[in-house]
């Protein structure tokens, strides 16, 4: 990914900055957007909130594939398996007196220590048998909860005790800790990816074994991933049952999640912070439009996702990146040859 | 007694598995990439017998011919149409496009077929039903023994083609270093191509299987690509065609014992017997196949 050294004499300094006016401006911006949108519930209407969450649902699965997929260079096909385990395990708590919100990031937090025995098991593979490896767990976790009778077996099972809210004030809360789970995972990501291990983990992603030879701890860096990911993928199961209240294994453990992720991440853009946002609102979009279960609408998401895997592999985002230099959030450094030089190329 | 039933039972199972994987272990072999939509080209196939079966009331087993060449044809463009490029991006653009290709295949048979489930083991007449009776508590069927004696004849088949045919000789120096094969003027696309062809046409027969001995519906791909994955990698990934076959049979071994422990979980016992076998270092049987060789 490394742009050529701008023409400069080799003896002048070179600047290596990460903030830009641009990437400031945006980071604020993305700040600011998030404390706009804890006004929602309070300035639109119930159906909207309910909607907005399941648009902020959306941004957090793709964001954390993204995070798996797009910096540890780890295709899962099984990350259903902690949506579906976030879901149960909120149910669960719940049905043991937890407070219902409480059980939500007990349940996150219990998805995370879950994928720790996992990530030594499924981080011996590499590629397809990594892919087909997890994907095996969330299918044995899946049969292993569609016959246990606690969990109401294969019909389902619901989250009867948030009852105790009155819908209204039950939205809002719903819709405010998704937003909240969002954000934070989102800033733990930005965070993650701006610290030493961001550059690393960059490092991972170029090229695995290269990094391994000047000395990345590459099984610790994908851990990290790993851990993170399922960790945010539980969060976006709980909020799934908050959101629809109801589930049953076959839907919540179904592969389809996955393929919502590699659509939204592809299309916006694999590897790139800001795509898997952009491609989560693109989902969402075409779910408003073209209906949640029609046919021709997943031979479309699947159809979308080849053609942007094989002709525009850094998605919409990524190419926009490309072409104009513009980073809007400022996980990379950009090189330029002086302090104050506008034409400066970077690298990644 | 029954033990030894269910072992019986289990190898004829792997059979079917082994046939599964059989095109899944070339391709990953020769290529290292898995086709995420081999299990739904064989439920493809399955249902192109159908379709044939619709118009004429034949035996499957007379269906498959002349769908056979379809999919050999099928698994051509497949290679040089989508795996070629996503080959040349990589470890990672190849599980994307072919799981894109997978959704694609079932929600197409979703639209054209019913979501219904389908069989073709009534057509199939009375192999499907007929059994041999050893003891009192061991019997052989008759479509069991069938798909082990297929499976068999595949595996050998295929080893002999890579091993005494000059075709199949590039293909394995292909597998080794794709690079040096192309120096001494082997076109490595073209042998891709041919692999690719043959992996899909030997998914349409287990398809055909599949839909004898079982039933089958648009969505049921992802499934069998997993048993046939677990059977792959249980038989040391790819590294030896028999290896697969064997692979299965301990699969289906570990299902129909699950199986007898408690009805209800023979798939959750093969997975986990799948997830053993990656904990043991290096994969357990590809250490006893050497052992044996």
């Amino acid at each position: 990914m490394s742009a050529p050294a701008p023409s400069t004499p080799p003896g002048r300094p070179r600047a290596i900055a990460r903030w830009t006016r641009l990437s400031t401006g945006f980071t604020g911006g993305f700040g600011g957007l998030v404390v706009a949108l804890i006004f929602v519930p309070v300035a639109f209407g119930a159906n909207t909130t309910q909607e907005m969450t399941t648009l902020l649902t959306l941004v957090l699965m793709a964001v954390m594939w993204n995070a798996l997929a797009g910096y540890g260079g780890l295709v899962s096909i099984g990350q259903q398996a902690y949506i579906g385990l976030g879901a149960y395990a909120t149910v669960w708590l719940a049905n043991h007196a937890v407070n219902p919100y409480l059980a939500m990031v007990l349940a996150t937090l219990f998805c995370g220590v879950v994928a720790v025995p996992l990530s030594f098991l499924m981080l011996r593979f590499r590629g397809a048998q990594f892919a087909i490896g997890t994907w095996v767990v969330a299918e044995a976790l899946a049969i292993y909860v569609s016959f246990d009778n606690a969990l109401g077996a294969g019909s389902g099972t619901s989250l009867s005790q948030i009852d105790s809210y009155a819908p209204g004030p039950r939205e809002h809360y719903t819709y405010w800790l998704t937003l909240a789970m969002t954000a934070f995972f989102i800033g733990v990501l930005f965070v993650l990816l701006r610290s030493r291990l961001g550059s690393s983990l960059q490092a991972i992603r170029d090229d695995e074994d290269a990094a391994a030879s000047v000395g990345v701890r590459v099984v610790a860096g994908k851990r990290i991933l790993f851990l993170l990911a399922a960790t945010g993928a539980g969060a976006a199961g709980a909020m799934t049952l908050a959101n629809t209240l109801f589930i049953e294994p076959n839907a919540i453990f179904s592969v389809n999640y996955t393929a919502y992720m590699i659509f939204m991440v592809l299309v916006g853009g694999l590897g790139t912070f800001e795509g898997p946002i952009i491609g989560a609102i693109v989902l969402y979009l075409i779910q408003q439009w073209f209906g949640n279960d029609g046919v021709w609408y997943l031979v479309g998401l699947g159809g979308a996702a080849m053609a942007f895997a094989l002709l525009l592999p850094r998605g919409v985002w990524g190419t926009l990146e490309e072409r104009t230099g513009l980073r809007f959030m400022p996980v990379g450094y950009r090189v330029g040859p002086g302090p104050s030089t506008a034409s400066a190329k970077e690298s990644r | 007694m029954t033990w030894v039933n269910d072992v019986v039972q289990g190898i004829l199972l792997g059979g079917f598995y082994g046939l599964l994987a059989c095109g899944l272990a070339l391709m990953f072999g020769l290529m290292r990439i898995i086709n995420l939509a081999h299990g739904d080209l064989a439920v493809l196939g399955a249902y192109l017998i159908y379709l044939l079966l619709q118009h004429w009331h034949v035996s499957p087993f007379l269906g498959l011919l002349p769908v056979l060449p379809v999919m050999l044809g099928l698994g051509y463009l497949l290679q040089r149409t989508i795996l070629e490029r996503s080959l040349r991006s990589g470890l990672l653009v190849p599980l994307l496009t072919t799981f894109g290709l997978s959704i694609v295949i079932q929600n197409l048979l979703q639209q054209g077929f019913s979501p219904d489930v389908q069989s073709l083991g009534a057509s199939a007449g009375g192999i499907a039903t007929a059994s041999w009776q050893i003891t009192s508590q061991l019997s052989i069927s008759a479509i069991g023994a069938l798909t082990l004696g297929v499976a068999v004849l595949i595996f050998g088949g295929l080893q002999l083609y890579l091993s005494r045919t000059a075709s199949g000789r590039r293909m394995r120096a292909t597998a080794q270093d794709p690079d040096t094969a192309e120096l001494v003027g082997i076109d490595s696309r073209a042998v891709y191509a041919r692999a690719t062809a043959i992996a899909v046409a030997i998914a349409a027969i287990g398809g055909m299987f599949l839909a004898i001995r079982s039933t089958f519906y648009p969505y049921s791909g992802p499934t069998y690509l997993i048993f046939a994955f677990e059977a792959v990698v249980i038989g040391g990934l790819g590294s030896s065609l028999w290896g697969t076959l064997a692979g299965g049979i301990v699969l289906g071994v570990a299902q129909t014992i699950g199986g007898q422990i408690n009805p209800e979980y023979p798939v959750l016992a093969g997975h986990l017997v799948f997830l053993l076998v990656l904990l043991s270092p290096r994969g357990g049987l590809l250490n006893l196949r050497r052992a044996m060789a």
